[in-house]
């Protein structure tokens, strides 16, 4: 016989206002099942706690029901205080009897009569209960950075730091991200470089991580803790143990294309790295543009190098690595402005991206430094600068604001009037954001100590006039139509997702927003988690972001991963699906139905007892069944009804135990 | 059926006398109808919490049964809530792409489109049915949505029709 104790709370005056909770714990007496009932003013509290363990041991109960708040508040509480009395936690059910019922009706005999309504649930879905265990999985140490911009540098580098192994896995041949085409960053004007370029180099020298470069993550398989990440290493055509990056093969090659680097204003060899500074320094072939990959014919690099690192038989390769946790870093993309009719379509050379301006104005980029406008070299006298070109934009952008523009726009206006002499710097605007440490003091500073001139209003349109750019615009605070004539235009141009992110997400197994930015768990209390155990966020793959955020947050990551691997097993919630494979038929409809993949069908062999419909008693037969992974299972329960069979049942959950609280009623 | 500022219309009155059995009392203009709420742990649930905590009144015959995620579900949960007696279920989960499962919800839209078309099949009216969404933050909706029910079947006046043949004649078993 099953003995269920009643614990009924007044929580104060909260519940006892307006349920009568002495009547309460007395109707609960009478309830079949129920073999103890008490009331009590705070349950929660210390002596609460002790009355209900008291009780267990007393009256040998072996199921507890707490009439009191949401579960959502003190479900884990009391579990904990059960187990405390030897009893299995999950034996423990909740009628929530505040936040359901007195704190929302008034007339106290019908709050009443419905809290003994979920009293009679609770005790009907109790009785049902049965011992739940966690399993135990175990934490294989070693953690994955996906993506190797300023966010995932730094989370590598934080997680390395605890002596923990980690690899990052950058799809381009260097790792540095947007980062390393920045010249100088807000607020405080440092050389972008100086700051990241020191990063890079501790990421590869630094024992604990291995840096797969030009590689790309192809399939993520298990679980928290458990990973089995295959990673694609894009075939490179260089030995990175025979190259000693002396740079001979790049200035030799005779296959020019755009560099991606410079946005394509200068011109890179087909053997290429990205930048001098590159990390790992050892050249990739890029087979679209190489002559021997297209012609046959060439072979120059493998001819001068001194080392013989050359190899044009080199193929993609796959490689399969457990790990425990992820961390996933893989940054934004910016907002393609030859969207935009009114700016000219991208057809006027001399319109250019904020990205493109950062190389202009870099030393190393591809005017040396020097601000020259694309279309004739010439030193720009006017410079106009749009802000919000496709974010704040619903129609043709993002509704979303991109958070780095008006620092960046004020950073590179105060360029303009600080490089060139005799310079104007107009920009556009539809609000000034900077929200952010010494931010609004430096937009203050382009405004009172470079004279930048900042004009309220879209521009509506760009148009050439006897070879001088055209910017109409409006004033909105004058009221007035105003027409500058410009040498060049910046478009402050919206962070977007990365064009793969969603299905990268796909791949790897988390979710991701309207935007494409991928979901954190929580928007304000689990920032870097996602709804997936063991993989995490960090920089501009999360939400726009500017570089002290993507550091702050890759720092975060690398704690919640530090977390995780210095454990060497975790406990899983037990509340996931079961099979019962003598009913399950191994018709496979609950497997596409797991968001999770957690169910697999698999092979079953068996000697048939007595007759059977499939089968004489005593042959040996096989068939198939599901399975789920209780790693991967989250307990959502999609899958049991789904089930033909019936076979599939939901731990703590149970079909019985919500019919049981159905049929009480 | 219409219903002016919560006066019922006497044709309304008089179909009710005239279509079932039930104790005349029990159907009265304050009957109120038991509506069984199936509500998903991480929106709905919490939101039903919220409305407790801003005090906002509902209906004391509205009862709530805690579920990891709406899509768990079972078509056969919401067909025994009205064998048991219930005069309307409503299924209530997380908005649409905001699943804490990440899809279950999409599972519990598509599903109850057919259970919708079900009731009409067996001769249910299906007013008394009821999926819709309810976030953490919706208090208020889940007050709005469960008054809103309670009102919309209150002129269908009780379950009979698939209400277990025993208890047909313990009208209001809840909230006595
Ligand atoms: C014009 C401009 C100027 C800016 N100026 C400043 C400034 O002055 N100060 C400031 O604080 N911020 C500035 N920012 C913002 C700054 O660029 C970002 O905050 C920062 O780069 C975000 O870093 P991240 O690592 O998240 O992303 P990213 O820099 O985008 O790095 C992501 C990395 O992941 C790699 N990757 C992507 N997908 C995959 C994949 N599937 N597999 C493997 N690798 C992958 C990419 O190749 C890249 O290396 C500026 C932005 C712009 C557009």
């Amino acid at each position: 016989m099953k003995k269920v104790g009643v614990f009924v709370c007044h929580c104060g005056t909260n519940i006892a206002q307006t349920v009568n909770c002495e009547q309460l714990a007395e109707a609960a007496k009478t309830l079949p099942g129920v073999a103890y009932s008490t009331e009590y003013k705070y349950m929660c509290s210390d002596p609460g706690q002790t009355m209900i363990k008291k009780a267990i041991e007393e009256h040998n109960l072996d199921r507890v029901v707490v009439a009191a708040c949401s579960p959502r508040m003190h479900e884990a509480t009391f579990r904990k205080c059960v187990n405390g009395a030897g009893l299995n936690p999950y034996l423990l059910e909740i009628a929530n009897i505040r936040e359901q019922c007195s704190w929302v009706h008034s007339d106290k005999t019908k709050a009443t009569a419905k809290a003994e309504d979920l009293i009679r649930m609770a005790v009907a879905k109790a009785l049902k209960n049965e011992k739940l265990t966690p399993s135990v999985i175990p934490i294989h140490k070693r953690a994955l950075v996906i993506g190797g911009g300023i966010a995932g540098i730094q989370a590598a580098l934080d997680i390395a730091d605890t002596g923990y192994q980690v690899d990052l896995v950058e799809r381009e041949p260097s790792i540095g991200g947007k980062m390393a085409q920045i010249d100088k960053t807000f607020p405080t004007m440092d050389c972008s470089a100086c700051i990241l370029t020191p990063k890079m180099v501790d990421a590869a020298q630094h024992p604990n991580i291995t840096i797969i470069a030009y590689s790309e993550v192809e399939k993520v398989e298990g679980y928290v803790g458990n990973f089995d990440v295959t990673i694609r290493r894009k075939a490179t055509c260089v030995d990175p143990v025979k190259c000693t990056g002396c740079g001979l093969c790049s200035q030799k090659c005779p296959s020019k294309t755009d560099s991606e680097f410079e946005c394509n204003m200068s011109q890179r060899p087909a053997i290429y790295s990205p930048f001098p500074q590159a990390i790992p320094n050892k050249p990739v072939i890029d087979q679209e543009a190489c002559r021997y990959f297209k012609t046959g014919k060439c072979k120059i690099c493998q001819k001068i190098c001194a080392s013989d690192a050359v190899n044009f038989e080199d193929q993609d390769e796959l490689v399969t690595i457990r790990y425990g946790a992820i961390v996933v870093a893989t940054g934004y993309s910016l907002y393609d402005y030859n969207q935009y009719g009114e700016y000219g379509y991208g057809q006027y050379p001399d319109v250019i991206s904020g990205l493109d301006f950062e190389r202009l104005v870099n030393a190393s980029g591809p005017t040396m430094g020097k601000i020259k406008r694309p279309s004739d070299g010439q030193e720009p006298k006017t410079v106009v600068f749009i802000k919000c070109v496709g974010s704040r934009d619903a129609n043709r952008g993002h509704d979303y604001c991109s958070r780095a523009c008006c620092m960046y726009t004020a950073k590179h206006a105060t360029m303009v009037r600080d490089k060139i002499k005799d310079s104007q710097a107009v920009v556009f605007y539809m609000d000034i954001r900077t929200p952010g440490k010494n931010y609004e003091e430096f937009y203050l500073r382009a405004v009172e100590e470079y004279g930048v001139t900042y004009v309220r209003g879209r521009v509506s349109r760009i148009y050439m006039e006897s070879g001088n750019l055209i910017v109409q615009g409006e004033d909105t605070i004058l009221g007035t139509q105003i027409l500058v004539v410009a040498d060049m235009v910046v478009l402050a141009t919206a962070m977007e997702a990365q064009p793969d992110a969603a299905e990268f997400a796909r791949k790897i197994g988390i979710t991701f927003d309207q935007n494409n930015f991928f979901n954190e768990a929580h928007p304000k209390l689990r920032p870097v988690e996602t709804f997936s155990a063991g993989i995490y966020l960090a920089g501009a793959c999360q939400g726009p972001k500017d570089i002290p955020d993507s550091v702050a947050q890759a720092g975060a990551a690398a704690a919640k991963v530090v977390a995780l691997l210095s454990k060497d097993e975790m406990a899983t919630e037990p509340i996931v699906a079961e099979v019962n494979t003598n009913h399950c038929s191994g018709c496979g409809f609950c497997v596409p139905v797991c968001p999770y993949k957690a169910i697999s069908l698999k092979t079953l062999t068996e000697r048939v007892h007595g007759s059977v419909a499939w089968g004489p008693a005593g042959k040996e037969i096989t068939r198939q069944v599901a399975e789920v992974n209780k790693g991967l299972c989250q307990g959502c329960g999609a899958c049991t009804v789904n089930c033909r069979s019936g076979a599939l049942d939901l731990l703590g959950f149970t079909n019985e135990q919500i019919l049981a609280e159905v049929d009480s009623l | 059926m219409t219903m002016d500022n919560g006066q019922w219309t006497m044709d309304n009155e008089m179909q009710r006398q005239q279509g079932t059995s039930v104790r005349l009392d029990s159907v009265g203009k304050d009957w109120d109808p038991k509506i069984l709420v199936f509500a998903c742990q991480y929106c709905t649930y919490a939101g039903a919490d919220l409305a407790g905590l801003s005090r906002l009144q509902y209906p004391t015959t509205t009862r709530v049964i805690r579920v990891p995620c709406s899509g768990r579900t079972n078509p056969q949960f919401v067909i025994r809530a009205f064998q048991k007696g219930f005069d309307g279920v409503l299924v209530a989960g997380c908005h649409p792409g905001d699943c804490h499962f990440s899809t279950g919800n999409y599972f519990t839209r598509r599903r109850y489109l057919l259970m919708t078309r079900l009731m009409e099949f067996v001769g249910m009216d299906p007013r008394r049915f009821r999926v819709c969404w309810i976030s953490g933050s919706e208090g208020p909706k889940f007050q709005q949505v469960v008054t809103e029910l309670t009102d919309a079947i209150r002129p269908l006046g009780p379950n009979h029709k698939l209400r277990d043949t025993e208890l047909s004649s313990l009208v209001g078993g809840i909230g006595r």
